[in-house]
Formats: structure tokens, C-alpha cells, sequence
């Protein structure tokens, strides 16, 4: 509840490419913000929407951004920060500025369709779960006792896979995963436009998140019962053939996770699956 | 009849756990929400979620005792009905989460682990690494995920609700909602709604909580005529980090598993802490509370931090408020294994090593107990009926609410691990009742006159051109929210004086008025950010302004609220006849309170202003005793207390209690 206020006299550039919606032009604006104790970069976007000015003092209206958590668990935040993608709210300032003396820059994420600004459209990520039906079958919500017996080893695998907050950092990172931007047409009604927004996605690139999620939930002691489903979907296009295993993924995803071993695996059950699909077993 | 649809405003563990049930039910559903539901608050919880379970059974313990914890826990101002009810539910709550998915940590043999948690001598939490409330979450959105894709269920995200619609009865028939992206503004016609909005930890400006949590929805339901409960109850966590941006949780998990709370007995030593030798350190809350230790219920660990700092002068820092919690007596291995993610958490944003050297935290406002009126309908066993529509109804036909914006569960002093269950349990409870509420219906909301909807929309419609077409005012809505921070957490917080309440509360008034002259920055009809915001700040004061007024009027300390002029008194005498005759008085007093003030804080909105009444409280299974942690004298004043209890029953064994009290209020 209490905080230290210092402010010291440092100043520092933050420059933000800014796109005004969908499909427009964008620009770099740069600002200067006065250097404090403890900042993040949400704490820098923050002050620059108090300034409303760049630094050659022309008004500017706010820089839209997402943000909710502010401890690196949601996922919002996340953008291209002095080149890296990753979450704002754990992008320290003083780190930043180590690395890179007197500037920081922030720009939208590439492989995702920008709203406003830092703002993107992540919807992608959602449907590729929906795809390789990322949940576990259960026959519905009424009482049936506990799930089944679990030992700590298996925990200790999935618990890694299942902290994904689709954050967009592996996608944004993997030469494979290519944008997908559908705009809208005047006149287009909501399902119409949702439905061709799908179409697009479902022949495109799953991405390792999605996959690794495919792998987690085969692992599942009921979710193993539809594997085979999973498994379809990798196999289709836009499936784990498509991963060119440039291993940019797993080095940028801030979880941790091991989207390369999933990748692996699921690349080998995959194999095992069309054999099997092959001798019409 | 045309198909009939429930609207469900957000999409924590709440309202996901209500959308994923009523689906199956076969109600077709909407959910609104401003962030994908994925990234809803929710995610940001760490430790567990409770119940009776198998192994704490063997040591005693019974969904009885989960109830009575969660009653004592909350000082007896909780409707005992659905508590009740929810402690029965837990043990089978956690095994639905374990089917679907949720990865809680196991025990060697593969059973569920549990930890224990403040205000109970059991280990009744289970947990998933330090991100329990993620993994819930996740769990959650996945068989959402499922019902949406089979159709069953439609998002809406990146939608602000505005506001329920009102039918000329004031019956709920729908909601009104703004798209953050094309800001266009849509009615949405329903046949119920159901809020679960979360918690307001925005209107202290910085708290624990997300970004979202602005208390604007619930707000927005309060100024349309639905009634508010217990607003002046809000928790503060003992043990944040203070941040710039935020003062992010260290969960409770880390005392549970073990963490001691201590500082320096010399004040502001200069040593590093691990140079401080055990005989200089003073762990206060083990010293104080022999029996429960680091693990004394929140309002106490708050209370007693606060008190050292502030009254002792014992702050680990001079100019900053701290004190040490300390896990580096604990193995590396078994903390990796165990509190990871927190760990994590502090290290990502302190920058140090919390396994080698003392964390520093400090109290954070966190959670607020009070929140839209509910009813419900009580069992003959003196629990909920299920499958009644008055089950989580507010004074609002048609307008439910569940989780954290819902003021039903947790009295005057949350217990952790409960609210994670209070929101699922409240979220899957509530369908079964919503489902035969439908089916009593003649008519479907689709078919009502246009009109009623449209002229909800044009209303809100106006409300957003006039604040965008407000340039050139004087004042700065970001500002005016740090001031009204600034002002609640100084005066509605750990410790509360009349005085200050009195001037918080012209003070907020004053800000509400500042607030209605913002002019925007940004009068763009595109992801305006600027203007979404600046709505939900003016919606924080009616909620604010509760808080203060229900914290100034209620003159007695309980729970979380505490005001040290009317603190009940350890006792003084040292000899036995002394102690006891003085415990008769206490006890006395005590019963004068009880009387007086055992009452739940019924908010209404009068022309803007809050308007108070008192409810009566179901207390039916469980007689109200005094909550007597740490007192001196507590074990005579326990005695006496006893003996009276005893004697009442014996004279009058049927005591009166208040039937259901759905809709009474
Ligand atoms: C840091 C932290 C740690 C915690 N740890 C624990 C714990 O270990 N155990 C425990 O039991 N409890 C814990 N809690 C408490 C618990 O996490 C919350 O009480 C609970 O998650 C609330 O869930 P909910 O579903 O009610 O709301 P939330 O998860 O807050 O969801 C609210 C939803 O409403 C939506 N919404 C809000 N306003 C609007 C609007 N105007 N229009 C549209 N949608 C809107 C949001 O988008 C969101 O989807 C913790 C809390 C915090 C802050
Ligand atoms: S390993 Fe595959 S998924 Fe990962 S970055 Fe490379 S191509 Fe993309
Ligand atoms: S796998 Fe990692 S980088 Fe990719 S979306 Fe999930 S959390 Fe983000
Ligand atoms: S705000 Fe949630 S990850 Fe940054």
C-alpha cells in the first residue's frame, strides 16, 4: 500500500508503432517519459497515456494496449518489446534499458491481426484448441466420484503443458506460422464474417501451443479415450507437418514449456496413428 | 415459444462454471465478458481450493467442521444456509475439477495432496503447483470450449455489460453491452441473467487484484435498482509485494507450507536477514498466537503486521512499510516442487532469490466478502433447496449473481481457499434453479416488443456520445481514480476511525463530481479505451461511497471490519473470581452487540446516494460465539459463554429462526 515516489531527473525514449484499426497504415510515434523506480513496461505505457504527447510535442491520443493480470498469468499483454515478444507486465525497465541504453521500443505482435496499436486479435489461438479439441470428454457435471488415481511423476509431466496461457510469444516466434488476416466487409453479418474467420484458420498452421495441448490431453488418463480425434487433427493440414523444427518456440515461450518434446511426441504418435489408420485397424 | 436464452456476464470461475452446467442442462447461453475468458481474473489465484476430504476425515474432521470454520472464519455474519450447503458440495466439487482435467498435485500413492491453509487445523486445500486458480480456470474454459463448439454456447468477448434491462415491472428481460473494439452498443433480450463479475479491488486504486476488476458491472446492476450486501467488508491480504502498478499477492500458501513471519527486534536493523541471529528476530504471530501461529486467519495477520509497523515501529525498511516472511529454512527441492510459480512471481519482480534470502511483504486490499444481494431458499435440514430460482436471485426477478460479485458466502472475513469454491460451487448451484425458472416462463425474452430493447440501447447510446463529446474539461480520469484510491485505502482498510471515514466520505463525493466533468483524450469510435474506462470509474463511486457509509455506521469490529474504538477488551484481572466476574460482563456486552449489530449491511441506491438497512441473519445451525483469537482471558470468556449457550438451549430448544429469506430483503 505504501511506495517510494522518487523520481529522478533520467529520461528515456519509448517509441510505439501505432496503427489507427484493421488493415491501416501504420507509424512510429516516439515520447519521453521521465525514468522512476520499479517501472515496468505497462507503468511506461501508462505514463505515456498521461503525457498524450510525442516528444516533438504534438498531441496524441492514447496508445491502445491489453493488459489484466500484471503477473505474467494471463497472457494479455503480450508484444514485440526491443525486438523480443514477451508480457509487458514482467518487462522491467531498468533491464531493458541495460541492454539497450536510453530507448525502449514496442511494437504489435506480427503474426496476429492488429486491432488498435499494441492490440491484437488472438482469436487464432482459441479455435486451434477448438480444432484439437483441447478438453477432457467427461460424460457431464453430475457426481460420479473422483477422477482416476494419478502418480506424482505424471502430474510433474502434464502441469508444465497445462500452464499455456496462450500468449501468442511461440507463435509470434515460429518461422512456420504465418498470418492470417481476414477484414471484414461492409454489410457482413457477425456469423458470416466468424465463420469465414474460421475457414481461413482451420487451413492454417495449428502452431506449437495448440499441439502441445493435443499432447496434453492425450496423456490424460480420459482424455486418452479420444486420442484418435486428436490425433486427426495433427494429422490434417496445417497439423504437426507443418512445424519445420526451427526450435524458436520453446526458447521464447515464458511458461517454460516444453513445446519441442510435445512437438516430438506428437510427431510420433501421429506416425503410429496413420499405420495404424493405413492397416484399418 | 421462441428459444430461450440465459445472458451470463463474465467469465471467471463463476460464471464459467454456470455456463458450462446450464448448457448441459440444455439453456442455450451468451457470455459476456470484457476479457477473453481465458484471461479472467481467476487466473491470478495460487493456493487451492478446500474441502473435507479423506484424509482429514480420519483426523476428525467433517463437512460439518468445513461449515463451522467457514461461519467462525467469517465472525457469523454469513447466512449459515448456503454455507452449509457449500461445504457438503466441496468434496464433490473437487472431484468434478480432478475429472476434467484440473492437474492438482498428487501424493505418492496418486491421491490428491492438500496443504493447509489459515483459520482451520486441517489440510483441507487442494492445489495445482502455485497456480490452482489457473489451472481451475483453464479446466473451466476447456468444456466451455466444448459446449461452444457444439453450439450450446456463444461468446461475446471484448464486450462491457452496461447495465441490465428493466420491463416496466422491473423484471430483468436482458442486458445491454458495448463491443471494446467497434464500440457498437447491443441489447442482448434474456430470459435470465446471470452476473458473476467479480471483485471491485479497483476502486483502491492498487490492490491484488487484476485490471478488470473495476466492481462496474455489479455497480451498474446496483444503480439499476439491485440490492448491495455487506459492502464494507473488504479483505486485506497480510502478505503483498508492494509494486508501482500493482501489489502482487504472496499467497498464503507460502505460511502453509511453512513460511514464518518475522522482524528484527532491533528496528530497522541494518544487517542483511540472514546475519540476524533467531534470538533477535521477533516472529510475532507465533509468539502471539502459540496455537495457530503463521497461520492465524487473515484479518489477524493483517491487523497484527499493521500494528507492528505502525505502532511498534518495527518496519523492516525506514521509509517503506515491510516485514520479512521467510521459506529459507525450507529445502530447495521441496519448495520448487510445492510454491514454484510464486516463487517465480517474486523473483520476476523483485529480482531476488526468495529461496536464500527473507521475502519483504507488506498488507494489500484483496478480496471483498460484500457484493450483490442474493437470496435463496432454505432445506428443512437448514441448507439450500436445489433447484429453486431463488437460489443466488437478487431483489431483481430474472437478475442472478454468483462468485465474487455475489455477497452470499463469506460474512465478515473470508477463510482462503474458499472463495475459489464459493464461485464454482455458487456457479454450478445456481443452473439447476435457472433451468426451472425458464420452464415457469410463458413467454421467451426474444418476443417481447422491440421497443423495450431498443430504448435500453438508446439510452446507453446517449451516455456514450455525451462523454465522447466531452472535450476540454478540466479533469483527468486516470487522476481522479489514484486520488480515489488514495483515499479508500487510507481510511477504509486494516484500521478504521469515524473521523476519517467521515471525511473519506465527502471526499469521494467530491470526486464523483470532479469525475462527471473527464473529457477524454480520445473521442474515436474505434478501441477507445480511454472512454471505457472512464465509464467504469464514474460506476466505482456508488460502490465506494457504500463502502465508506457501511464502514462509518456500523460501530463495532468484525471480521475484517475493525475499528479500535469499539474493540471488545482482553481481561485485566489476574485472580480467578476477578477473571470471572469480568468475563460475565464482557459476555454481556458481547450479547449486546450481537443483538445490535449481527446484522448483514443491506444497501439500496436513493437518488445516487446509498441508503442503509439491517437484515436478520439465518444463524440457525450454528449459535454465534465469540471469535476470541489471541484474546487474554479467552479461555474464561469461553466458559461462560459456553455455559450460557448451554443454558438457553436447555430453556428453549426450537429457537425461532428465519425461514427462507429469498426475496425479503
Ligand atoms: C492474487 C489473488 C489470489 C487469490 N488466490 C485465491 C486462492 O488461492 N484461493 C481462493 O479460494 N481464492 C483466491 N483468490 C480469490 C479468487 O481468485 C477470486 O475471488 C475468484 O477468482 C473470483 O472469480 P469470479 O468468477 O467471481 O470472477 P473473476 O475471475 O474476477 O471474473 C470476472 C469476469 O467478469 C468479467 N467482467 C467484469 N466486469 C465486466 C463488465 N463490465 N462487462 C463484461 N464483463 C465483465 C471479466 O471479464 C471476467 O471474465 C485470489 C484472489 C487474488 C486477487
Ligand atoms: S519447432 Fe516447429 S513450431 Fe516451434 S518454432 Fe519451429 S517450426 Fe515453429
Ligand atoms: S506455449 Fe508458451 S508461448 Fe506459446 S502460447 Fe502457451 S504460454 Fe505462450
Ligand atoms: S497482464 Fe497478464 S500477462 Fe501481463
Amino acid at each position: 500500500m505504501i511506495s517510494s515516489q522518487h523520481t529522478s531527473a533520467k529520461q528515456f525514449q519509448v517509441r510505439v508503432l501505432r496503427q489507427d484499426g484493421p488493415g491501416q497504415e501504420n507509424r512510429w510515434e516516439v515520447y519521453k517519459i521521465d525514468h522512476e523506480p520499479d517501472m515496468n513496461v505497462i507503468s511506461v505505457l501508462q505514463r505515456v497515456a498521461a503525457k498524450g504527447q510525442t516528444i516533438d510535442g504534438r498531441a496524441s491520443s492514447p496508445v491502445a494496449w491489453d493488459c489484466s493480470c500484471l503477473e505474467e498469468v494471463c497472457g494479455s499483454c503480450t508484444m514485440v518489446i526491443n525486438g523480443r515478444v514477451r508480457q509487458a507486465c514482467s518487462a522491467l525497465v531498468d533491464r531493458l534499458l541495460e541492454d539497450k541504453p536510453g530507448e525502449i521500443e514496442l511494437r504489435p505482435m506480427t503474426k496476429f491481426p492488429v486491432v488498435r496499436d499494441l492490440c491484437v486479435d488472438r482469436s487464432r489461438k482459441f479455435r486451434a484448441l477448438q480444432r484439437v479439441k483441447a478438453w477432457v470428454p467427461v460424460d457431464g457435471y453430475n457426481d460420479m466420484g473422483a477422477g482416476q488415481k494419478q502418480s506424482m511423476g505424471e502430474q510433474e509431466e502434464s502441469y508444465p503443458l497445462a500452464q499455456c496461457m496462450s500468449c501468442g510469444c511461440c507463435v509470434e516466434a515460429c518461422p512456420q506460422y504465418q498470418k492470417v488476416e481476414v477484414i471484414r466487409e461492409a454489410g457482413e453479418s457477425d456469423e458470416a464474417f466468424e465463420a469465414r474467420k474460421n475457414e481461413a484458420y482451420d487451413n492454417s498452421f495449428l502452431g506449437p501451443a495448440a499441439i502441445s495441448q493435443a499432447v496434453l490431453f492425450n496423456r490424460n488418463p480420459t482424455g486418452k479415450m479420444n486420442a484418435d480425434e486428436r490425433l486427426e487433427a495433427l494429422k490434417g493440414p496445417g497439423g504437426v507437418h507443418a512445424c519445420g523444427n526451427a526450435q524458436n518456440c520453446v526458447s521464447v515461450c515464458p511458461k517454460g514449456i516444453p513445446l519441442t518434446t510435445s512437438i516430438a511426441r506428437a510427431g510420433r504418435a501421429v506416425t503410429v496413428y496413420s499405420i495404424k489408420k493405413w492397416f484399418g485397424s | 415459444m421462441a428459444q430461450q436464452k440465459v445472458v451470463v456476464v463474465g467469465g471467471g470461475l463463476a460464471g464459467l462454471s454456470a455456463s458450462m452446467k446450464l448448457a448441459e442442462l440444455g439453456v442455450a447461453v451468451d457470455m459476456i465478458s470484457l476479457v477473453p475468458v481465458k484471461r479472467s481474473h481467476s487466473v491470478c489465484a495460487q493456493g487451492g481450493i478446500n474441502s473435507c476430504n479423506d484424509q482429514t476425515r480420519q483426523l476428525g474432521d467433517s463437512e460439518w467442521k468445513h461449515f463451522d470454520d467457514t461461519i467462525y472464519g467469517g465472525d457469523f455474519l454469513n447466512h449459515q444456509p448456503p454455507v452449509k450447503e457449500m461445504a457438503y458440495w466441496a468434496p464433490r466439487v473437487i472431484d468434478l475439477m480432478d475429472r476434467v482435467g484440473v492437474t492438482f498435485n498428487r501424493t505418492q500413492e496418486g491421491f490428491l495432496d492438500r496443504r493447509r491453509f489459515g483459520g482451520t487445523l486441517y489440510k483441507r486445500t487442494a492445489f495445482s503447483g502455485a497456480t490452482t486458480g489457473q489451472q481451475l480456470l483453464y479446466a473451466l474454459d476447456e468444456q466451455v470450449r466444448r459446449r461452444e463448439a457444439e453450439g450450446a454456447i456463444r461468446k461475446f468477448e471484448a464486450w462491457d455489460f452496461l447495465g441490465p434491462i428493466l420491463d416496466d415491472e422491473g423484471v430483468c428481460r436482458g442486458v445491454v453491452a458495448q463491443s471494446l473494439l467497434t464500440m457498437e452498443i447491443r441489447s442482448f433480450p434474456a430470459d435470465a441473467v446471470v452476473v458473476a463479475s467479480g471483485g471491485p479491488g479497483l476502486i483502491y486504486g492498487r490492490s491484488t487484484m487484476s485490471m478488470v476488476c473495476t466492481g462496474s458491472a455489479a455497480s451498474r446492476c446496483f444503480q439499476a435498482g439491485a440490492k448491495y450486501g455487506n459492502p464494507e467488508f473488504i479483505q486485506v491480504h497480510p502478505t503483498a509485494i508492494p509494486g508501482a502498478d500493482k501489489l502482487r499477492l504472496m499467497s498464503e500458501s507460502a505460511r502453509g507450507e511453512g513460511g514464518r513471519v518475522w522482524v528484527p527486534r532491533t528496528p530497522q536493523d541494518t544487517r542483511a536477514p540472514q546475519d540476524i541471529p533467531d534470538s533477535e528476530r521477533y516472529y510475532f504471530l507465533e509468539e502471539r498466537y502459540p496455537e495457530y501461529g503463521n497461520l492465524v486467519p487473515r484479518d489477524i495477520a493483517t491487523r497484527e503486521i499493521f500494528d507492528i509497523c505502525v505502532n511498534e515501529g518495527l518496519s523492516v525498511e525506514n521509509d517503506r512499510m515491510c516485514v520479512y516472511l521467510d521459506l529459507t529454512h525450507i529445502p530447495r527441492e521441496e519448495l520448487d516442487r510445492k510454491l514454484s510459480g510464486i516463487l517465480e512471481i517474486y523473483e520476476k519482480f523483485q529480482g531476488v532469490d526468495p529461496r536464500d534470502t527473507p521475502m519483504k511483504i507488506f498488507p494489500a486490499v484483496h478480496y471483498s466478502m460484500g457484493g450483490l444481494w442474493a437470496g435463496y431458499e432454505r432445506s428443512a435440514d437448514g441448507g439450500l433447496v436445489s433447484g429453486s430460482p431463488d437460489n443466488q436471485l437478487t431483489n431483481i426477478p430474472n437478475l442472478y449473481a454468483i462468485g465474487e460479485c455475489d455477497y452470499q458466502y463469506h460474512g465478515a472475513n473470508r477463510l482462503g481457499a474458499n472463495s475459489l469454491l464459493s464461485c464454482i460451487f455458487s456457479g454450478l448451484f445456481v443452473a439447476p434453479g435457472i433451468r426451472n425458472l425458464l420452464s415457469s416462463h410463458k413467454q421467451a425474452a426474444s418476443e417481447l416488443p422491440s421497443s423495450l430493447f431498443e430504448g435500453a440501447v438508446k439510452q446507453h447510446q446517449e451516455r456514450h456520445d455525451l462523454l465522447l463529446g466531452r472535450t476540454g474539461g478540466s479533469e483527468n480520469p486516470y487522476l481522479i481514480h489514484q486520488e480515489l484510491g488514495n483515499v479508500m485505502t487510507r481510511a477504509a482498510t486494516v484500521v478504521r476511525r469515524n473521523d476519517q471515514l467521515a471525511e473519506a466520505y465527502q471526499q469521494v463525493s467530491d470526486l464523483e463530481a470532479r469525475a462527471q466533468k473527464c473529457s477524454l483524450s480520445d473521442t474515436g469510435n474505434w478501441t477507445n479505451q480511454n472512454v471505457v474506462f472512464t465509464k467504469a470509474l464514474i460506476d466505482m463511486f456508488p460502490i465506494a461511497k457504500s463502502i465508506v457509509k457501511g464502514a462509518l455506521q456500523r460501530d463495532e469490529c468484525r471480521g475484517a471490519h475493525f475499528k479500535p474504538d469499539f474493540a471488545m477488551p482482553s481481561l485485566k484481572s489476574t485472580d480467578d473470581a476477578g477473571r470471572r466476574e469480568e468475563a460475565e460482563g464482557w459476555c454481556d456486552r458481547f450479547a449486546a452487540n450481537t443483538d445490535k449489530w449481527l446484522k448483514s449491511t443491506v444497501v439500496s441506491l436513493k437518488d445516487n446516494e446509498p441508503d442503509i438497512t439491517y437484515e436478520d441473519i439465518d444463524t440457525s445451525s450454528i449459535p454465534p460465539r465469540p471469535r476470541l483469537y489471541g484474546l487474554v482471558g479467552a479461555e474464561v470468556i469461553d466458559e461462560v459463554w459456553t455455559e450460557r449457550l448451554r443454558q438457553k438451549q436447555a430453556t428453549q430448544p426450537e429457537a425461532a429462526q428465519p425461514e427462507a429469506v429469498a426475496g425479503s430483503a
